[in-house]
C-alpha cells in the first residue's frame, strides 16, 4: 500500500477543503474563527500525517482533527461548558415523548430559521446533525470522528433532529387565521 | 418494531443504516402506525432543509490560496531549516557544474566547428560539388539540406568560391562552403537554428586560443553562419560582411 506523505497528502486534503471551512464555521459562528480552525487543522494533520492509518477513512480523519482542533480552542471549550450543564440523559428522555405529531407545522421553509435553529444546537448534537445530514456521512464515520459507539451517535442525532424539530415547529395556538 | 422505541430506527430507517431485514420490518410497521409514518415524513422534511442549508458557508479565494500555500510539500513549515546549508551548498554545486559544462560546450562547439573545416581540407575531394559559380553551388545543396542561403557575388572580391559540400552536426544537416582568400580557405558553416550552435562562438572574427583557427559566427533570421579559417581575423570579418549583407 501506498505511504501517505506530505505529497499525497495535497491530493488528499486539498478536495476537502470546502466542506471542513463549512463545517469550521458552522463550529465556530464566524469567518475568523473558521479560517483559523481550518488552518490549524491543516497543519496539525500534516504534522500528524504518519499517523494516520492506511486504509482508513481519510476524511473521518481530517474531520476528527477540525472536530477536537475546535473543542480545544476557545469557543470549543465555551460551547462544551453549556452542554454539560444540561442533564444529556434526563434531557433525551423527556423529550422523546414531548415531540409528537401535533408539532408536525415545522417552518422549513426559511432557511434562515433552519440556520438559526442548528447554531442553537448544543454542540454534541450540532456536530451529530452537520455530519449525518450536511456531510451525509455513515453512523460508523461519525463514530470514528467524534469517538464514541455508533449507539450514542444514534441517541444524539435522534435528539438532534426532534430539538430541531421543537425549534422549527409553528406553535398552533399562535397561528394567525391568515396562515392557517 | 414497537412505537415507544421509534425514534433511533425510524433515524437509521432514514439514513440508510439498518440491515434490509430491519428496514423491512420498519416498513412493515408504518403501514399500520399513522404515528410513526408522521413522524418519518416529517423527520425526511427536516432532513430535506438541513441539506438545502448544508453548505452555506464558502471560503473566500484569498484564503483557499493561503491554505494551498500551506499545504504545498515545498513550501511547507520548517522542518526544512536544518538543511539549508547542505542545500546552498548543493546549488552551488550544480552551478559550478552548469557553469563548467557551459564552458565545455562553448569550447566543444569552437573544437567541432574547426574539426569539420579541417576535414573538409584533410579530405582527398575538399568539395562535393566543385564550382566557382555560386549558381552551381546554391542549387547543387537542393534537395540534401532543409534550407537555402544566399549566396554574395565574388567578383571584384579577394574571395574565390572553390565549391560546397554536405556536413552533419549534432544529426542535423548543414553547408559547408569554402571560400579561399589568396593561399587561405575559409569555411563558411551553415545551419538552421534548430539548436543554439553559436553559443559561445565568438561573435566577431578573432583568433580561438585552443585551435589557432579564426572563427566569426551570427544569426541570421533563420540560419547559422559560422566561418572558420586561419586567415587573418580582418580577411574572416570581411567575408562574414559579404554574407551578412545577402543573407538579412
Amino acid at each position: 500500500m501506498i505511504k501517505m506523505d506530505a505529497e499525497l497528502f495535497e491530493g488528499a486534503a486539498l478536495p476537502l477543503f470546502d466542506q471542513l471551512y463549512n463545517l469550521a464555521y458552522w463550529f465556530s459562528g464566524n469567518r475568523a474563527d473558521a479560517e483559523d480552525l481550518v488552518q490549524e487543522t491543516y497543519a496539525k494533520a500534516l504534522k500528524a500525517i504518519d499517523s494516520f492509518q492506511e486504509g482508513t477513512n481519510f476524511r473521518a480523519w481530517m474531520f476528527q482533527i477540525l472536530r477536537n482542533t475546535f473543542l480545544t480552542s476557545r469557543s470549543g471549550l465555551k460551547a462544551q461548558n453549556t452542554v454539560f450543564l444540561e442533564d444529556e440523559e434526563g434531557a433525551e428522555a423527556f423529550l422523546a415523548h414531548s415531540v409528537t405529531p401535533e408539532l408536525v407545522a415545522l417552518q422549513l421553509e426559511n432557511s434562515q430559521a433552519v440556520i438559526d435553529a442548528i447554531s442553537a444546537l448544543p454542540i454534541i448534537y450540532r456536530e451529530a446533525v452537520l455530519l449525518c445530514d450536511m456531510e451525509e456521512m455513515t453512523y460508523k464515520e461519525i463514530a470514528q470522528v467524534l469517538a464514541v459507539p455508533i449507539g450514542t451517535v444514534m441517541s444524539r442525532l435522534s435528539r438532534a433532529r426532534n430539538l430541531l424539530k421543537q425549534a422549527l415547529a409553528i406553535d398552533p395556538a399562535r397561528r394567525s387565521p391568515h396562515e392557517v | 418494531m414497537k412505537c415507544d422505541s421509534d425514534s433511533e430506527m425510524i433515524n437509521a430507517y432514514l439514513d440508510g443504516e439498518l440491515s434490509m431485514e430491519n428496514a423491512a420490518a420498519v416498513q412493515d410497521h408504518l403501514k399500520t402506525c399513522p404515528l410513526c409514518s408522521a413522524h418519518v415524513a416529517e423527520t425526511a422534511r427536516l432532513q430535506r432543509a438541513l441539506r438545502r442549508v448544508r453548505t452555506q458557508f464558502t471560503p473566500s479565494v484569498e484564503f483557499r490560496k493561503r491554505v494551498q500555500k500551506q499545504i504545498r510539500p515545498s513550501r511547507r513549515s520548517t522542518w526544512f531549516l536544518p538543511w539549508v546549508p547542505a542545500a546552498v551548498g548543493l546549488v552551488a554545486l550544480v552551478l559550478i557544474l552548469v557553469l563548467g559544462v557551459g564552458h565545455d560546450r562553448s569550447a566543444n562547439a569552437i573544437a567541432e566547428m574547426a574539426d569539420l573545416h579541417v576535414n573538409a581540407l584533410a579530405s582527398a575531394n575538399q568539395v562535393d560539388v566543385v564550382s566557382s559559380d555560386r549558381h552551381t553551388v546554391k542549387p547543387w545543396f537542393q534537395g540534401k539540406i532543409p534550407f537555402t542561403f544566399n549566396l554574395p557575388e565574388f567578383g571584384g572580391t579577394n574571395f574565390t568560391l572553390i565549391g560546397g559540400r554536405l556536413v552533419y552536426f549534432h544529426q542535423q544537416p548543414g553547408a559547408q562552403l569554402l571560400v579561399s582568400l589568396r593561399q587561405h580557405r575559409i569555411s563558411v558553416l551553415i545551419f538552421q537554428q534548430k539548436q543554439n550552435l553559436v553559443v559561445g562562438l565568438p561573435e566577431s572574427a578573432k583568433i580561438d586560443d585552443r585551435t589557432s583557427f579564426g572563427m566569426e559566427a551570427w544569426q541570421s533570421q533563420t540560419l547559422q553562419f559560422v566561418l572558420v579559417s586561419d586567415a587573418d581575423p580582418a580577411g574572416i570579418e570581411e567575408l562574414g560582411r559579404l554574407f551578412k549583407a545577402v543573407n538579412p
